[in-house]
C-alpha cells in the first residue's frame, strides 16, 4: 500500500514539475538582463533584472488593455451563457430532428480559420459603429466560444437526472421553475466551469481582437507585436504579462472547474 | 455524463444509463431553445463565413468554378501538409490521452493535496498558443534552454540543432511535446468530471473480486468513461486541426500543416481564395473526424 | 437525495452564494463596459481632432515606443495615435475595411511601396499630388517619385528608405578567405568563408531569414538573381540562373539548418547561433545597437554580373475618407522635415529618401556603420539597382510566392533545379500575364508583358 502511495506522490510531483518548469523558464527569460537572454549556455538561475519588464510596461499601456480584456471577457461570458444554456438544455433533454446536425455544425464552425474572415467582420462592425470597442470584440468572442459552451453545458445538464425535475413538477412548480430551482443549483459548478473556459478563451484570443481594434486594444492585441516581431527579451516580457492574470483567475475558479461534472458521489 | 444511482436501486453491473429522454413529442420547445444560439451564430459567424466560403469556389476573376480547388490540389506542399496534419494528430491524441488519464486518475484518487495538484495541472489552460510557441522555441532553439542544460550536464559537447529542417520527424516530436504541455489541461478537466461521475459501487464491486488496479482501470473505469472520452477526443481533435501558431514557431517554413497553409496563404501571400479553400478542407476534416468518433464510440441514447 | 443532504444543501447554498457573487461580478464588468464604451464615444477614431496613424513598419516594442516618444511627441499640430501592425496583411485588411465601410477613422497610413500597390488593387487611393507639390523643397529623388505614381497620380509621399545588408560577428572575421576584404566580397568568397567557418567550428554559421515572415524572397529577387544573371524575370530559368541555384545549394549546405525559423536575423546573431547573416537593415539594427563592438556591417557581395541590390521605400498617404486632411498634411510635412528624419535615423534605423549627401554627421556608431554600408552598396562599381516591381498590383504576393516556392523546392526539398525552374517559370509567366506587367530593372524594358526567360 505504502509503495503505491509513494509511487502516486512521485508521479504527481513529476507531472507538476513538467507543467511548472517551462513557466519558470519564461519567468527567467522575462526578468533577465538583455545580455542574459542571449548568452549561451543559459543559466537556470539568471542575473535577475526588471529592466526589460519596466520598459515594456511603461511603453505599452498594459493596465488599460488588461482592464479591457477583463470587460470583454465579462460581456462574452454573460452573452455566451445566455445563448448556450438553453441550447445545452435542449440537446440534453430532448430528442428532435436536426439535433445531430446542430451539434456537428456548431463544432465545425470553429474549424474555419478566423483570419480569413477579417475583412467582412471588420466592415460589419465599422458599419454598425461599434468598431474598435469592447463591444465588437465581445460580440466576436461570443461567437467563437459559443460552440464550446454549448458542448460543455450539454454534458453538464445531461448529468443532472431528469427524475429530479419531474419530481419538482409533480410538486407543482412549472417547467421553468423546476429548471431554475432544481437543475441550475446542481448544474452550477459545471456551468461555472463552462464560464471559466469562456473567459480563458476570450482572454487569450488574439487575432480577432487585433483585427477589430486600433486605439482600444485588448491585452493580447496590444502585445501582439511584442509577441511576434520584437526582440526576444520583449517577447518573454509580453508572454509573461499575458500569462500571470490567468493564474490568478484559475486560482479563484479552481474549485468550480474541479466541480465540473458531479461534485460528489453517492 | 452518466447519471447517478439512488440508494434504493441496487448497484448492477450494467453501464449507467444517461438521463432518459422525454417520450412525448418535443413540440417547439427544443427549437425555441436553440434559436438564440443559431441566430447569433448565423449573424456573427455564418454570414461572414459564407462570404469566405464563396471565395473558395470563385477564381481570382470572380467567376464560379473549381479553379481554386485545382490550385489547392496543385499547391506545392499540399499533400505533405495533409500528411503532416494527420501524423501529428495520430501522435498527439494518444500521448495526450495517456498523460491526461494519468493526471486525472491522480487527482481523483485519495491523494493528499489533490486540490493543489489539480490547480497546477490546470495552469496551462491560461496559456495561449503564441505564448506556448515562445516558451518552447526558447527551449528547443539551438542556443536555448534544452541545449544549455544538456551541455551543463555534459551530455553534449556542443549545441544540437533540434529544429533543423533536415529532421522533420524531430520537429514533429517537438511540436507534440509543446502541444502536450499546452493543451492537456482541458482533457484532464473533462476526464476528472467523468471519473467523479462514476459511482463508487463499481469500483467497490471490482475490489470484491480482487481486481488489480490495472484490471480495474481497463475493465471498469475506461468503459464507463467512454462518453467522456468521446467528448474529450472530439474537442481535442477539432482544436488540433486549428493549431498553427505552435507549428510556425517551432517549424517555420520547414514543414506545414493544413492550418499553417491556410494562414500563410492569407497573411504571407495575400491569396484569400486559396486560404478559404484550405479553410473548407479543414472544416470538412473536422466534421469527418467528429462523425467518426460519434460512430466508433457510440453512447447509449440521447 | 437522502443521507447527508442537509449538509449538501447547506454547501450548495453557500456555493451558490459565491457563484451569485461571481455572476454579479461578470454583470458588473459588463455594465462597466457599457459605460466606458459610451464615455469614449464608442468606435470611430480620429475623434476630437486626434490623428490616427496606422503603419506596418516600426512595429517592434522599441520602435513603436521611439516613434511615440521621440518622433511624434514633437508634433505641434495635435495628438497622434500611432498603431503599428507587424503583419502586413492585417494592416492592409484594416485599411481596406475602413475604406469599404466609408469610416473616417484613419487619418494617415505609412506603408511600403508594395503595400500601396496592393492597396490600389482593392480600394481607391487618394491623390497625393497636392502634398507632393507643397513639399517641393524636400527634394525627393525622381526615382522615388516615379515609384509613388500609381494609375497616373502620386499616391504616397516618399518617407523612409532602407536596404538589405550583411552583418558578421567579429569572431567570424578570422575565417575570411585570404585576400578577401569584407567590404568588397564576392559571392564565391562568401561561400568559401561560410565553408571555412563550418569546418573550423563544427557548426554551420551562416544564416538567412527563411521563415514565413523572413525576407529571403528579396534575397533572390534583388540580390542573387541580378548579381548572377544580370536580370530577373527574363533570366529566371536561364543557364546563369541554373548556375546561381547550384551555387546557392552549396551555400545552403553551410547555412544553419534552423534558418527556416529565422525572421529577424538580429536574434540568432545576438544569441550566437549565426555568425554571418544577410537581412533587411532594420532587422539587423538591434545587433549593432546592443553590441556594437561585436559586429561589423558591410554591403552584400557581388556576383559575376555585378552587385545586385534592392532599395526599400516607405511612404505616407492620407485615406480618402479621413476627416482631418489638413492636420494629416501637416503631420506629413513634419515627418519629412530634416530634423525629424535625423531622429528617424538615430532611433529607428530608417534613412530619409534623399541623396546620401544629406545624411547628418553625428550618428551613433551602429547606425553610422549601416549608413556607410548602404552608401558603399549604392556607390559600388557594377552596382545593379533593382527597381521595385511596378504594375504587379494584386499579383505582387503571387509573384513573391514563386520565389518562395522555388527556394523551398530546391533548397528544402532537394528538387532538381532545372525542372523546378521550368515549372515555377510557367507560374511566373502566368502571374506576369494576369498582372499585364511590363519588365522592370534589372530586366531591359519590354514593350508588352514581361517574358520569362
Amino acid at each position: 500500500m505504502r509503495v503505491r502511495s509513494v509511487g502516486k506522490y512521485a508521479g504527481a510531483v513529476i507531472l507538476a514539475l513538467w507543467v511548472l518548469f517551462p513557466m519558470y523558464l519564461l519567468t527567467a527569460g522575462a526578468f533577465s538582463t538583455q545580455s542574459g537572454v542571449y548568452q549561451y549556455p543559459k543559466s537556470l538561475w539568471p542575473h535577475w533584472s526588471t529592466g526589460t519588464m519596466s520598459f515594456f510596461w511603461d511603453s505599452a499601456g498594459v493596465p488599460t488593455a488588461l482592464g479591457r480584456s477583463v470587460i470583454v471577457a465579462g460581456i462574452t461570458v454573460v452573452l455566451a451563457m445566455l445563448l448556450g444554456i438553453p441550447a445545452g438544455y435542449a440537446i440534453a433533454r430532448y430528442r428532435f430532428r436536426g439535433k445531430n446536425a446542430y451539434q456537428l455544425s456548431i463544432v465545425s464552425t470553429r474549424a474555419f480559420p478566423v483570419v480569413v474572415l477579417s475583412i467582412p467582420l471588420a466592415v460589419y462592425f465599422l458599419q454598425w459603429g461599434i468598431y474598435d470597442s469592447v463591444y465588437a470584440v465581445a460580440l466576436m468572442h461570443t461567437a467563437l466560444v459559443l460552440p464550446f459552451v454549448v458542448l460543455i453545458t450539454t454534458s453538464v445538464l445531461a448529468g443532472v437526472p431528469v427524475d429530479l425535475e419531474e419530481a419538482a413538477q409533480v410538486f407543482g412548480t412549472s417547467r421553468l421553475g423546476a429548471f431554475w430551482r432544481v437543475v441550475m443549483p446542481m448544474a452550477l459548478p459545471g456551468l461555472a466551469a463552462a464560464a471559466s473556459f469562456a473567459v480563458l478563451m476570450s482572454y487569450n484570443e488574439v487575432f480577432a481582437a487585433s483585427i477589430l481594434t486600433i486605439e482600444r486594444p485588448t491585452l493580447p492585441a496590444l502585445v501582439l507585436n511584442a509577441l511576434t516581431a520584437s526582440p526576444d527579451p520583449y517577447k518573454f516580457a509580453a508572454a509573461w504579462v499575458l500569462m500571470i492574470p490567468t493564474f490568478v483567475f484559475i486560482f479563484i475558479m479552481r474549485r468550480y472547474i474541479l466541480g465540473f461534472g458531479v461534485e460528489r458521489r453517492l | 455524463m452518466s447519471g447517478r444511482t439512488t440508494a434504493s436501486v441496487p448497484a448492477d453491473l450494467q453501464p449507467p444509463r444517461s438521463s432518459p429522454v422525454r417520450r412525448r413529442r418535443p413540440g417547439w420547445a427544443p427549437y425555441l431553445l436553440l434559436a438564440p444560439s443559431v441566430v447569433y451564430l448565423v449573424v456573427f459567424f455564418v454570414v461572414p463565413l459564407l462570404q469566405g466560403l464563396r471565395l473558395a469556389f470563385t477564381g481570382e476573376d470572380g467567376a464560379w468554378g473549381l479553379a481554386t480547388v485545382h490550385e489547392l490540389l496543385n499547391d506545392p506542399g499540399f499533400w505533405s501538409s495533409v500528411w503532416n496534419t494527420l501524423i501529428m494528430l495520430a501522435i498527439i491524441l494518444p500521448v495526450q490521452l495517456v498523460l491526461a488519464l494519468a493526471m486525472s486518475l491522480l487527482v481523483n484518487s485519495k491523494l493528499r493535496g489533490s486540490g493543489f495538484w489539480f490547480y497546477v495541472y490546470m495552469l496551462p489552460l491560461g496559456i495561449s498558443e503564441l505564448t506556448s510557441g515562445i516558451i518552447w522555441y526558447s527551449i528547443f532553439t539551438q542556443q536555448g534552454w534544452l541545449n544549455s542544460v544538456l551541455q551543463d550536464l555534459g551530455i553534449i559537447s556542443h549545441p544540437y540543432i533540434w529544429l533543423s529542417y533536415q529532421h522533420q520527424l524531430l520537429i514533429i516530436a517537438t511540436i507534440v511535446v509543446a502541444e502536450a504541455w499546452r493543451s492537456t489541461s482541458i482533457i484532464v478537466i473533462i476526464l476528472v468530471g467523468g471519473l467523479q461521475a462514476i459511482p463508487r459501487e463499481y469500483s467497490e464491486a471490482a475490489d470484491v473480486f480482487y481486481a488489480s488496479p490495472w484490471q480495474k482501470l481497463w475493465h471498469v473505469t475506461l468503459p464507463l468513461l467512454r462518453p467522456t472520452l468521446r467528448t474529450a477526443l472530439i474537442l481535442r481533435t477539432v482544436l488540433a486541426f486549428e493549431v498553427f501558431a505552435t507549428v510556425i514557431a517551432l517549424a517555420g517554413s520547414s514543414l506545414s500543416v493544413l492550418a499553417t497553409k491556410a494562414n500563410n496563404a492569407y497573411t504571407q501571400f495575400q491569396e484569400p481564395h486559396l486560404a478559404a479553400a484550405y479553410g473548407i478542407l479543414i472544416m470538412l476534416l473536422s466534421l469527418l473526424s467528429t462523425a467518426l468518433f460519434l460512430v466508433l464510440l457510440p453512447v447509449r441514447t440521447e | 437525495m437522502d443521507g447527508g443532504s442537509a449538509r449538501d444543501r447547506d454547501r450548495l447554498i453557500s456555493r451558490r452564494g459565491v457563484l451569485r457573487l461571481g455572476a454579479a461580478a461578470a454583470g458588473g464588468a459588463a455594465t462597466a463596459g457599457l459605460l466606458s464604451a459610451c464615455g469614449s464615444g464608442g468606435g470611430g477614431g480620429g475623434s476630437n481632432g486626434n490623428l490616427v496613424f496606422l503603419s506596418d513598419q516600426l512595429s517592434t516594442t522599441e520602435e513603436t515606443a521611439a516613434m511615440r516618444g521621440k518622433v511624434l511627441s514633437g508634433f505641434k499640430g495635435g495628438s497622434v495615435t500611432f498603431t503599428a501592425f507587424s503583419d502586413t496583411t492585417q494592416f492592409i485588411d484594416q485599411v481596406v475595411a475602413h475604406s469599404k465601410a466609408g469610416s473616417g477613422a484613419l487619418d494617415l497610413i505609412g506603408g511600403l511601396q508594395g503595400d500601396f500597390v496592393a492597396l490600389d488593387a482593392q480600394i481607391p487611393l487618394r491623390d497625393m499630388s497636392d502634398v507632393i507639390n507643397e513639399l517641393k523643397d524636400r527634394n525627393f529623388p525622381q526615382a522615388y517619385l516615379d515609384l509613388a505614381k500609381i494609375k497616373g497620380a502620386y499616391r504616397f509621399v516618399p518617407w523612409i528608405t532602407a536596404s538589405y545588408l550583411m552583418v558578421a560577428n567579429k569572431k567570424a572575421l578570422a575565417h575570411l578567405p585570404s585576400g578577401a576584404d569584407v567590404n568588397t566580397l564576392t559571392y564565391d568568397q562568401l561561400l568559401a568563408w561560410a565553408q571555412k567557418m563550418k569546418q573550423a567550428q563544427g557548426q554551420p554559421l551562416f544564416g538567412l531569414p527563411a521563415s514565413p515572415k523572413g525576407l529571403i524572397k528579396r534575397f533572390f529577387q534583388g540580390y542573387a538573381y541580378p548579381s548572377f544573371t544580370g536580370g530577373l524575370n527574363t533570366q529566371f530559368k536561364s543557364a546563369a540562373a541554373v548556375s546561381m541555384w547550384q551555387y546557392f545549394k552549396q551555400l545552403w549546405a553551410v547555412t544553419n539548418p534552423q534558418s527556416p525559423t529565422y525572421a529577424f536575423m538580429q536574434e540568432p546573431l545576438l544569441s550566437g547561433e549565426v555568425w554571418v547573416a544577410w537581412d533587411h537593415a532594420v532587422r539587423l539594427s538591434d545587433a549593432l545597437k546592443n553590441q556594437p563592438d561585436n559586429f561589423v556591417v558591410f554591403p552584400a557581395p557581388s556576383g559575376p554580373k555585378g552587385l545586385g541590390y534592392e532599395p526599400v521605400l516607405g511612404g505616407l498617404a492620407i485615406p480618402s475618407s479621413s476627416k482631418n486632411v489638413a492636420k494629416a498634411k501637416s503631420l506629413i510635412s513634419y515627418l519629412t522635415e530634416q530634423q525629424v528624419q535625423s531622429t528617424m535615423i538615430t532611433e529607428e534605423s530608417w534613412f530619409p529618401p534623399v541623396g546620401d549627401s544629406a545624411l547628418p554627421k553625428n550618428l551613433a556608431p551602429g547606425v553610422s556603420a549601416e549608413a556607410k554600408a548602404i552608401v558603399a552598396t549604392t556607390g559600388a562599381t557594377g552596382a545593379i539597382a533593382s527597381q521595385l516591381p511596378i504594375g504587379l498590383g494584386a499579383q505582387s504576393s503571387a509573384y513573391d510566392k514563386v520565389f518562395v516556392d522555388t527556394f523551398t523546392a530546391i533548397a528544402l526539398n532537394n528538387a532538381p533545379i532545372q525542372s523546378t525552374l521550368a515549372s515555377e517559370g510557367a507560374t511566373l509567366q502566368s502571374v506576369l500575364q494576369t498582372a499585364k506587367a511590363a519588365c522592370w530593372k534589372p530586366d531591359p524594358a519590354s514593350t508588352g508583358v514581361c517574358q520569362v526567360g
